[in-house]
């Protein structure tokens, strides 16, 4: 546990541990609005449009203040999500087509102007590549006094304007009845998933931040129906992944990027696998006994029909030969044995098989169940 | 002088000389709108006809070319909150996190103002509109485990909370089953009965002189416009659907004439 | 020039070209932004594969990155078809997360291979004549040029030989399907040819440069013609005048060449944007602005039309009317009239205007549309 008590004596560890979860709880919350707003991929857009904006900054004002560069970056990224925005409105260009050009145009850019910078006397270059992959260990106190007061911004954002940003999210059309001005939030909603990047720059890098905005969402949505439930626990989410990937990454040596995305995808994973009621495990759990009940309920039917044929005698044992090529030799016979276990049906000494009296009447309710149409459907 | 005034008898919705066109393509050519208030009027038209178009249109979703539509005599914009709106079911995200009594406390979300979140009061009027289209059942389901009916009539209980007088309809009956179509057409009466006006984009034209009172024969142009007893003719069916209608009763070539199942 | 600056702008031409045709299906399919997530991703099955044969000259290098390409569009779409997260969350969660992988197997590394992840994203054309073909000591030229040549072909080749399968598929996916040609078998296919030459590309240029080249061309060319033929033609001339224009940019400004190019094919999209003669923004505004008077017109002769013999007509025919029912300014209200009066489709009678004949034959013709 020699990790655990470096994290609250050591001070640089300290400083990286609390901005990553800085980080986390801020692109989780607001990229959990983008995951449900279909903008996952505007955010690798926008993620990767911020690199001019970075460079620009640094050249324009000499200043490697975290603020300075976050302007700079989310200018640009802003500037990229608006051009995409006019390209598919204004032309027969789709979106997919607008974001791929503007990501790699805007990033191209972004190459040039480092050049510009890489040519400038030594002592201002360094730090900038950085914003490819990140680097949680050059945290500073100041860049994370900075990411918190940033992403506290955009955060009191969505609590403010949490109902409007809600039904803008699910039914915009509604939302213009009532005569919200969808067009401007829509606008402000998309300007704070820009700030949602732009605070995890540093730390995760241009290039795999769209993640980081994306997978928490991603993973909370299948724990919820609940939209303040699903932004919250993709806060937390977020600010796991943040944490564990940025220890994880100064233990290993890992570039932080990377190892933050990893972790975070693996949150995605165990959520699509474990979610109670949406998680594969589950739903395939539940199919499997749904599936087996259905096979009980068709033998017992089967019984009944054929105990019907006979009215005489309603328990006299039948062949199930005739059962076994209709629905298949396994399921029948697993059917009858789960039957005969639960007291609804039993094998008489010959071999045949029949429905006890309490099976009989099980059916009799199921058929009757059955003939009763069903409102909701 | 709007010709409402002249009139002296203010509709409920009036759109007037209304033209609308994307990409300078025509949708609505000069279309005259006029609804009472307290009836059941159906827009009907073959597809691509401009109904739905219409809706938005008096819903000031969308920007006329020309003329103009007003509620009551005024603006939409100053009549808001007197319109409710029940979109086309898949107009919206189903997977989106939210609940049936969460959709539904949306109707009261223009009432709130800005900033203002729905509080128990909000909780409790929703929950007495889900009462009144018999889902309350089903508060707590997340929307795209419902049926299609059972939306269909969380959708509508979102309009009744907003306890408006006109409420405008895009194929509240499409793809719902007879359950629900039955509790549509007795809440569209109980509306009636309490003098509210409802306007629904149409599709099945089997059933409109059953559940109407009025009728709108659209077709980019105004064909038709009155008591359905009076237009919904079979002459005016063949000029809105251009000769493709063999009669009310039976199936032409082609024509949806009964879009619901 | 010298001769390593002609390497350089031949390198840059056959990359653009490659890139080019492969794109012009992902633009058409809506799947551009499967090139972003393919371009990131072939850095894992480099990877992997130097592992394996321990050699970064080795073609194996490319087989694995076409696999791992692959491998992410089999990803993308079985997550999405879970159900759980939509196509673009997909895409979103897998190609950062392949991408990280290599990373940290690179990482790994440090120090005893000359690969590393900021090379890959950012590419040095610049060294490509460094690095000859040299079989038997004879010098044929870059490295590079031969196995983008090489990809060209291919790609050309491809093309040539399933175009009318590529074509099917692309534009009615089900009738392809019905006609017995399968639509996933293309889709790989594509996506494999997409990965090769993203392989075969980031190594000279980058894989952002990949995506602009790939996508960048082919959406200039979508506005500048509707004929596929003509559209994989018109990409590969931007793509390759890009490239060179690119090129002098960044000797110009002494800048990134790869980043330069990207922005080359920046500036050769916008130009398409404003200028292109059918679609361009100006033409179109040209267009919309000789439309809204047509429109004008043909919404008076319909009002006309409309109330031509109701109780209502006095009213609604004053030119005064015009302004305030159409919301149009005054001058333009007078011009609409003006000119509909000088075509001979409307008469001023007793401050009410009147369709001729004429008019009216025209406002019908209208309303039919």
């Amino acid at each position: 546990m020699d990790l655990l008590s470096d994290l609250f004596l050591d001070y640089t560890l300290r400083t990286v541990a609390l901005g990553s979860a800085a980080l986390g709880v801020v692109s989780g919350a607001l990229g959990a609005f983008a995951v449900l707003r279909r903008q996952a991929l505007l955010g690798d857009a926008m993620s990767h449009a911020a690199l001019p904006g970075v460079a620009l900054a640094f050249l324009v004002t000499g200043s490697r203040a975290p603020l300075v560069l976050m302007i700079g970056a989310a200018l640009t990224g802003w500037l990229a999500a608006a051009a995409i925005v006019y390209i598919v409105r204004a032309s027969r260009i789709r979106t997919d087509t607008a974001m791929a050009l503007m990501l790699s145009v805007f990033f191209g850019a972004g190459l040039v102007v480092l050049t510009f910078i890489q040519r400038q006397p030594a002592a201002g270059k360094a730090g900038l590549d950085k914003f490819l992959f990140g680097q949680a260990a050059a945290m500073l106190e100041s860049d994370v006094i900075t990411m918190a007061s940033v992403g506290a911004v955009g955060l009191l954002g969505v609590l403010v304007l949490w109902k409007e940003f809600k039904l803008l999210s699910f039914d915009p059309d509604f939302a213009a009845t009532l005569g919200m001005p969808t067009r401007r939030l829509d606008m402000l909603l998309t300007s704070l998933l820009v700030i949602a990047i732009v605070v995890g720059l540093k730390t995760v890098g241009v290039v795999l931040m769209s993640a980081m905005v994306v997978a928490p969402g991603a993973a909370a949505r299948q724990w919820t129906n609940r939209l303040g439930v699903m932004v919250t626990l993709s806060a937390l989410f977020g600010a796991a992944a943040g944490v564990l990937g940025a220890l994880l990454s100064t233990t290993a040596e890992t570039s932080t990027g990377p190892t933050i995305v990893l972790v975070a995808t693996g949150l995605v994973v165990v959520s699509l696998l474990f979610a109670p009621a949406r998680g594969l495990v589950w739903t395939r759990m539940h199919a499997w006994r749904s599936q087996r009940i259905l096979a009980l309920e068709a033998v017992m039917s089967d019984l009944a029909a054929l105990a019907a044929q006979h009215s005489s005698d309603a328990t006299r044992p039948h062949d199930v030969a005739a059962l076994h090529a209709v629905r298949g030799r396994a399921l029948v016979d697993r059917a009858l044995g789960e039957l005969a276990a639960d007291g609804l049906a039993r094998r008489h000494d010959g071999g045949g098989w029949s429905l006890t009296p309490r099976g009989l009447a099980e059916a009799d309710r199921l058929a009757r169940m059955r003939r009763t149409p069903d409102n909701d459907l | 002088m709007t010709a409402w005034l002249r009139t002296g008898d203010p509709f409920a919705v009036q759109a007037t000389d209304l033209t609308l066109a994307y990409q300078q393509r025509p949708v609505l050519w000069d279309v005259d709108l006029e609804v009472p208030q307290g009836v059941l009027m159906a827009i009907v038209g073959p597809n691509g006809a401009g109904k739905t178009t219409l809706l938005r249109t008096a819903l000031g979703l969308l920007r006329p070319a020309a003329g103009e539509v007003r509620i009551f005599g005024r603006p939409y914009a100053e009549q808001r909150r007197l319109v409710a709106y029940v979109p086309q079911r898949g107009s919206v995200d189903w997977d989106f996190p939210t609940t049936a009594l969460d959709i539904v406390t949306m109707g009261t979300y223009g009432g709130l103002g800005w900033v203002k979140r729905p509080g128990a009061a909000e909780r409790s009027r929703a929950t007495a509109a889900l009462a009144q289209v018999g889902m309350q059942a089903y508060a707590d389901r997340q929307i795209s485990q419902l049926s299609g009916g059972q939306q269909q009539r969380v959708f509508l209980a979102r309009a009744l909370v907003q306890d408006a007088q006109i409420y405008l309809m895009d194929e509240p009956f499409q793809g719902v089953d007879a359950t629900t179509e039955r509790a549509i057409v007795d809440l569209l009466r109980a509306l009636r009965a309490d003098g509210k006006t409802v306007v629904a984009v149409h599709h099945d034209l089997q059933t409109v002189a059953e559940y109407f009172d009025q009728v709108t024969l659209l077709n980019v142009r105004r064909i038709a416009a009155g008591p359905v007893e009076k237009v919904f003719t079979e002459e005016n069916l063949r000029l809105t659907y251009g000769g493709r209608v063999a009669g009310i009763g039976g199936r032409g070539n082609g024509t949806p004439l009964d879009m619901s199942p | 020039m010298t001769s390593a600056q002609v390497d350089v702008l031949l390198v840059a031409v056959v990359v653009a070209a490659a890139c080019a045709i492969p794109g012009t299906f992902l633009v058409l399919r809506r799947m551009a932004m499967m090139s972003d997530a393919i371009s990131h991703t072939v850095l894992l099955g480099i990877v992997l594969a130097f592992f394996i044969v321990a050699d970064l000259n080795s073609p194996i290098l490319i087989l694995g990155a076409a696999l791992v390409g692959l491998l992410t569009v089999v990803l993308v779409e079985a997550l999405s078809r879970t159900g759980l997260v939509r196509e673009d969350t997909a895409i979103g969660l897998v190609f950062p997360a392949l991408f990280s992988i290599a990373v940290i197997l690179i990482s790994s590394l440090a120090g005893n291979v000359h690969l590393d992840s900021d090379a890959v994203l950012l590419g040095e054309i610049a060294f490509a004549p460094f690095n000859r073909f040299a079989p038997f000591g004879v010098d044929l030229g870059p490295i590079a040029l031969w196995v983008m040549g090489a990809i060209l072909l291919l790609n050309l080749a491809g093309t040539a030989l399933f175009f009318k399968e590529l074509k099917l598929a692309t534009f009615d996916p089900a009738l392809a399907a019905a006609l017995g040609f399968s639509p996933a078998l293309i889709h790989y296919g594509l996506m494999a040819v997409v990965s090769v030459t993203a392989v075969g590309a980031f190594d000279a240029v980058g894989s952002i440069l990949v995506v602009a080249l790939m996508i960048g061309p082919p959406a200039a060319a979508y506005l500048l013609t509707d004929r596929l033929p003509r559209m994989l033609g018109l990409s590969v001339v931007i793509g390759a005048a890009s490239a060179v224009g690119g090129y002098w940019l960044a000797r110009l400004l002494d800048a990134n060449i790869a980043g330069s190019m990207a922005t080359a094919v920046g500036i050769a999209f916008i130009l398409v944007l404003l200028l292109a003669p059918q679609r361009g923004l100006v033409a179109t505004a040209r267009r919309h602005r000789h439309q809204r008077w047509t429109f004008a017109r043909q919404m008076l002769l319909i009002h006309l039309a409309t109330h031509e013999g109701t109780p209502s007509e006095a009213d609604e025919s004053r030119p005064d009317h015009m302004q305030r029912h159409m919301r149009w300014p005054p001058d333009f209200s007078d011009r609409v009239i003006q000119t509909a009066t000088d075509h001979g489709l409307i008469v001023l009678k007793n401050n009410q205007l009147h369709l001729t004949p004429q008019g009216r034959t025209e406002a019908r013709a209208a309303a039919v549309r």
